[in-house]
């Protein structure tokens, strides 16, 4: 009963994260502000998440699965976010943009 | 629930189809290409078709993208402008085929239906006789490389044509490294650190988990195509990571002809051998004493020449594009 209030705290706090990673992503007004919304939180809903469903599923391998699933998005997400910022970086310079112009931004 | 999970996916599905079609950038378009094929993974998921969920995965999602991001970096990503092409035919044959296909679906039998014509054909047989015959728990893995063995063996032909297809259209025949402007793609990531280092901890894990699809394809999801993509893509990493000349020391281009011919004759040499032990072409009841032993070794065969010539035929064609220059 204990375990399953942690687990969906964990789950709402969770989908919270990776929300408002979302909604930072979409609203905020330039590549590098926005890769830092989605990539922070997307880590550490990643983490909530995943949390919230081992403790759902308890001793069993199905935890153990879950645990190298969130090993692997530890390694590949900050990853990913690292080599995007270090393409917009190189890229800056030229003529045409490298990522696409931003929608959604007011800006 | 999962009604829910579906609609959400497929309405995704849709957005981003359209987002596909209207967007001038190619690389957008490559990376929302992509995102479909992931969607349309974890709509098979939802199917419980796990077999098709991790092909479309691995080749979808993975392989596809890297090779058409190769293809853009030999042309741009700008779309061509296509001005005075007269529309109305190409529009006018999109209509009436979903038209046609809409049509169809009014007389499709319902999702899951026990009653439906596919469920009644030779599908209870299988269903059936793989436990007796063949004593494989993954029926797919049963089907694909025991009962179907023949369909499977097109297949493989197929992408092996594929292979010399791409091979022969696009590949420099001996590739020249050395050339001016081809240092960025030689060079690979190896200035970047944290991606190379990150890449080659998980290459390992990939190649492994490709030999796990691999050999656990007759127990759970899994088989010779999955296995082949993903082991594939482990080795397409090493070449992004360390440089296209280092991806290709570590398979030459006679060692990858080997693999996609030798894939392919694996698993013709299995059916003849059926056919020397006394059965028909692909029987491999005969193969061993023990004819339920026979048939596991036969598919177990028959899946590894699946694999190689998979593996095989995708590093082909991925150092196809690698190799080429980019158009001025």
């Amino acid at each position: 009963m204990i375990v399953d209030v942690i687990s969906f705290v964990l789950l709402a706090l969770g989908a919270f994260f990776v929300f408002m990673g979302g909604l930072g992503a979409l609203r905020l007004p330039d590549l590098y502000t926005r890769m830092h919304a989605a990539s922070l939180t997307d880590s550490l809903g990643t983490i909530l998440t995943l949390g919230g469903i081992m403790l759902q599923s308890g001793w069993s391998l199905a935890t153990v699965k879950l645990l190298t699933i969130l090993f692997f998005l530890m390694m590949t997400g900050p990853t990913a976010s690292y080599a995007l910022a270090n393409a917009a970086l190189l890229s800056r310079d030229d003529d045409a943009p490298a990522l696409p112009p931003a929608t959604g931004g007011r800006e | 629930m999962i009604t829910a999970f579906g609609f959400v996916l497929l309405t995704l599905l849709v957005v981003t189809a359209v987002a596909i079609v209207v967007t001038p950038n190619l690389f957008v378009a490559v990376m929302l290409m992509s995102i479909f094929s992931l969607l349309m993974a974890a709509t098979f998921f939802l199917l419980d078709a796990a077999d098709v969920a991790l092909t479309e995965a691995a080749i979808g999602a993975g392989m596809s993208t890297i090779l058409f991001l190769g293809a853009l970096a030999l042309m741009g990503e700008r779309e061509a402008k296509q001005a005075g092409r007269q529309r109305w035919l190409p529009l006018a044959v999109i209509a009436l085929t979903a038209f046609t296909v809409i049509y169809a679906t009014f007389d499709k039998p319902r999702l899951g239906d026990p009653a439906a014509p596919v469920h009644q054909h030779v599908a209870p047989w299988y269903l059936e006789q793989t436990p007796v015959l063949m004593e494989v728990s993954n029926v797919v893995t049963a089907v694909l490389a025991g009962f179907r063995a023949y369909d499977t063996l097109g297949e493989v032909l197929v992408i092996l044509t594929a292979g010399i297809g791409v091979m022969l259209i696009l590949a420099n025949g001996r590739p020249d490294l050395s050339r001016q402007g081809r240092a960025s793609a030689s060079v690979g990531l190896r200035h970047h650190l944290i991606p190379r280092v990150v890449g080659q901890l998980l290459i390992p894990f990939i190649v492994l988990f490709g030999l796990y699809l691999q050999f656990h394809g007759e127990f759970g999801p899994g088989g010779g195509f999955q296995a082949g993509a993903i082991i594939a893509v482990g080795i397409v990493l090493h070449a992004l990571l360390e440089g296209e000349a280092a991806g290709r020391a570590i398979l030459p281009t006679p060692v990858l002809v080997g693999l996609m011919t030798g894939g392919a004759l694996l698993f013709c040499a299995v059916g003849f051998a059926g056919m020397l032990l006394g059965g028909n072409f692909l029987d491999y009841a005969v193969l061993a004493a023990n004819p339920v032993a026979g048939q596991q070794l036969g598919i177990h065969l028959v899946e590894a020449g699946v694999g190689i010539t998979v593996t095989g035929t995708l590093v082909a064609a991925f150092h196809a594009f690698a190799d080429r220059e980019p158009a001025a």
